[in-house]
């Protein structure tokens, strides 16, 4: 396993399946995290042509660690909209390591609601750690501009398709990931909040984040089964060392996903069963126990 | 349709070690404010709507409280008590299981969660309340708080009742992992359909509100209000602190700095709440009473004009 996260790139590596029950949450934590691991704008440029890149918020500035604009998917126009890590430490500062402010949600929002007009289906790329914990985020609305961008997912009238490429970090993934199909590569992660963060506060340790991994039950397999992702994407062997063979797993993913959402859209009142599917999809999500018969319904 | 908002159940308290609902006991017959260091008798500070009457500090409500402040007297019906927590990850730290945890937690603060909801009146009118309580286990938004409050909603639209929400929250129960995440997104959507039925919204931020219910239902309603020197924000101070280096500035995330920013619609005293949100509720029903036939001319506001009044409209006649 150590071997796997060191390899750097294809180029050295020999494309040796790595055995996937070997892995723990921990080790796809850091797998999610790679630094060559293929960000949002390595999926863009392999999977669509055409692609222009449309900046700016409209309110207050363009957010670099949001990359979204139009491309062609095959016969189809799409909206892409995606977090931006950099491949390199130079990139990555540019790119507020992903970390999203509210200007980033508030494009996404935007391209969301062009995309909408023009009746063209939405693709989104997760790969975060969190929405910017920052004294001007909180000024400009930080959790506002998160609730605003679910809230136009939610009646968004085209279709949406979420990938989780890497880390999937909190409310600031889920912002852009209110989607009608989510899938999730193998060795992508999805948490409510950072394995340090969550070890710090119920372990009283950061040093302990490889346990909360493991308790907080992360990984795409755990998300599948609790109903919540649609579909794994597998990785046969993790995608910094298979970036062409993951990126087009990827692809083939997204395709189905978007051929099932517009045969539902293309029929009468596709986007009223669509809006309908979609409010279910989020309506059944939660584990609880009912102690007493319900009186009033 | 009041029949079906009205069944429920009456609440029937847990047992419990809190010491502040037991008020005989002598050490609380004092409350020191936080604030001001000032010693306030306990009476006096429950007389006063747990409001410091020498600073104004607005103490925390328990949940049970601000229903109780809120609504009229006994005309409140809890909906959905029978929802419980459980334990889908089966979570566990070094403190114990998250099982144990939650019994612990119910029988310390006399509640099975940390979102009571009902139906009740303000002055008469009806209205829908989801008010969060931060004493059980910081009103982390877990599945029973997201299922509640998504019933309701529903529930909301398909009375046409006005709903209000009272919100403090530490953010996501992180003991329940991503199906606590996901609340969001599920009452984020039922608040949606609550806006296609043209049902209102009213938030109301309590201290303190961070995190997940900062970025969904609750910074999204149609009238966003919170008291004074409430604290709200996404992320919390210490780790804005931490990961940027910076001093914060003076203020930073009381609901005074949410309302320079433009987050929030007003502040709003303890003691004008219930009044406040009584008129606002007029001022919906009014825009649902159509076929009124004649309108009715505009009046003078007396109260408001320093006593001289403009002229009043001439019945008959648009203005
Ligand atoms: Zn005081």
């Amino acid at each position: 396993m150590r071997r796997a996260l060191n390899r750097r790139s294809e180029s050295t590596a020999t494309l040796e399946p790595v055995e996937s029950v070997a892995l723990t949450p921990w080790d796809r934590v850091k797998l999610a995290r790679h630094q060559s691991r293929p960000h949002s704008l390595d999926y863009i440029n392999v999977l669509f042509t055409g692609f222009i890149e449309l900046h700016g918020d409209r309110l207050f500035g363009d957010d670099p660690a949001i990359v979204g604009g139009l491309a062609r998917f095959g016969d189809r126009t799409i909206v892409v909209i995606g977090h931006q890590k950099g491949g390199d430490t130079r990139e990555n500062i540019r790119r507020n390591f992903g970390m999203v402010r509210p200007e980033g949600y508030r494009k996404a929002e935007r391209l969301m609601r062009h995309a909408e007009k023009f009746g063209i289906p939405v693709v989104t790329f997760i790969d975060t750690p969190g929405a910017e914990p920052g004294i001007g985020s909180e000024e400009r609305g930080q959790g506002t501009a998160i609730a605003e961008s679910l809230l136009t997912m939610a009646g968004l009238k085209t279709p949406i398709v979420a990938v989780i490429i890497g880390e999937g970090g909190s409310g600031g993934a889920l912002a852009i990931g209110m989607a009608d199909r989510m899938l999730m590569l193998e060795n992508a992660v999805y948490a409510v909040a950072s394995p340090e963060a969550c070890a710090a506060i119920l372990w009283k340790d950061a040093g302990k984040a490889p346990q909360a991994a493991e308790t907080m039950r992360i990984t795409a397999e755990d998300l599948l089964s609790f109903g919540i992702v649609d579909e794994v994407i597998p990785e046969l062997v993790p995608a910094h060392e298979n970036t062409h063979g993951t990126i087009s797993a990827v692809g083939d993913a997204v395709q189905r996903a978007l051929d099932e959402l517009m045969e539902v859209v293309d029929q009468p009142s596709g986007l009223d069963r669509l809006m309908e599917q979609r409010y279910e999809r989020f309506r059944r999500i939660g584990v609880w126990s009912e102690a007493l018969p319900v009186a009033a319904e | 349709m009041r029949s079906i908002l009205q069944r429920g159940d009456k609440f029937q308290p847990l047992p419990t070690d809190d010491d502040r609902l037991d008020q005989q006991i002598p050490g609380d017959l004092w409350k020191k404010c936080p604030k001001c260091s000032e010693l306030i008798y306990t009476r006096e500070l429950e007389n006063n709507l747990r409001v410091c009457p020498k600073c104004g500090n607005h103490f925390r409500l328990r949940a049970r409280e601000r229903i109780e402040q809120l609504v009229d007297p006994g005309s409140f019906v809890e909906w959905d008590a029978e929802v419980r927590p459980a334990d889908p990850l089966e979570f566990s730290d070094p403190s114990g299981a998250y099982s144990d945890k939650l019994q612990a937690t119910q029988r310390k603060s006399g509640e099975y969660e940390a979102l009571i909801t009902g139906f009740g009146t303000v002055d008469g009118r009806s209205i829908v309340v989801a008010v969060s309580d931060f004493d059980f286990l910081g009103a982390s938004m877990g599945s029973v708080f997201g299922e509640k409050l998504t019933r309701a909603m529903e529930r909301c639209a398909e009375a046409g009742t006005p709903l209000m929400s009272v919100n403090a929250s530490g953010g996501a129960r992180m003991h329940e992992g991503l199906f606590s995440l996901m609340q969001m997104a599920k009452t984020v959507a039922a608040f949606a359909r609550l806006g296609e039925a043209r049902v209102p919204h009213i938030s109301l931020l309590a201290d303190p509100c961070y995190g997940g219910v900062t970025a969904s239902y609750a910074t999204i309603a149609d009238v966003i209000i919170a008291e004074p020197g409430t604290l709200v924000g996404f992320a919390g101070p210490r780790v804005i602190e931490q990961i940027t280096k910076q001093k914060l500035p003076d203020g930073f995330q009381t609901a005074e700095f949410l309302l320079e920013h433009g987050m929030i619609d007003f502040i709003v005293e303890r003691g004008d709440l219930k009044r406040t949100v009584a008129e606002l509720l007029d001022h919906y029903a009014r825009v649902h009473q159509v076929d009124r036939g004649e309108s009715i001319p505009w009046q003078p506001n007396l109260a408001r004009s320093n006593g001289v009044a403009p002229k009043a409209a001439k019945p008959g006649k648009k203005s």
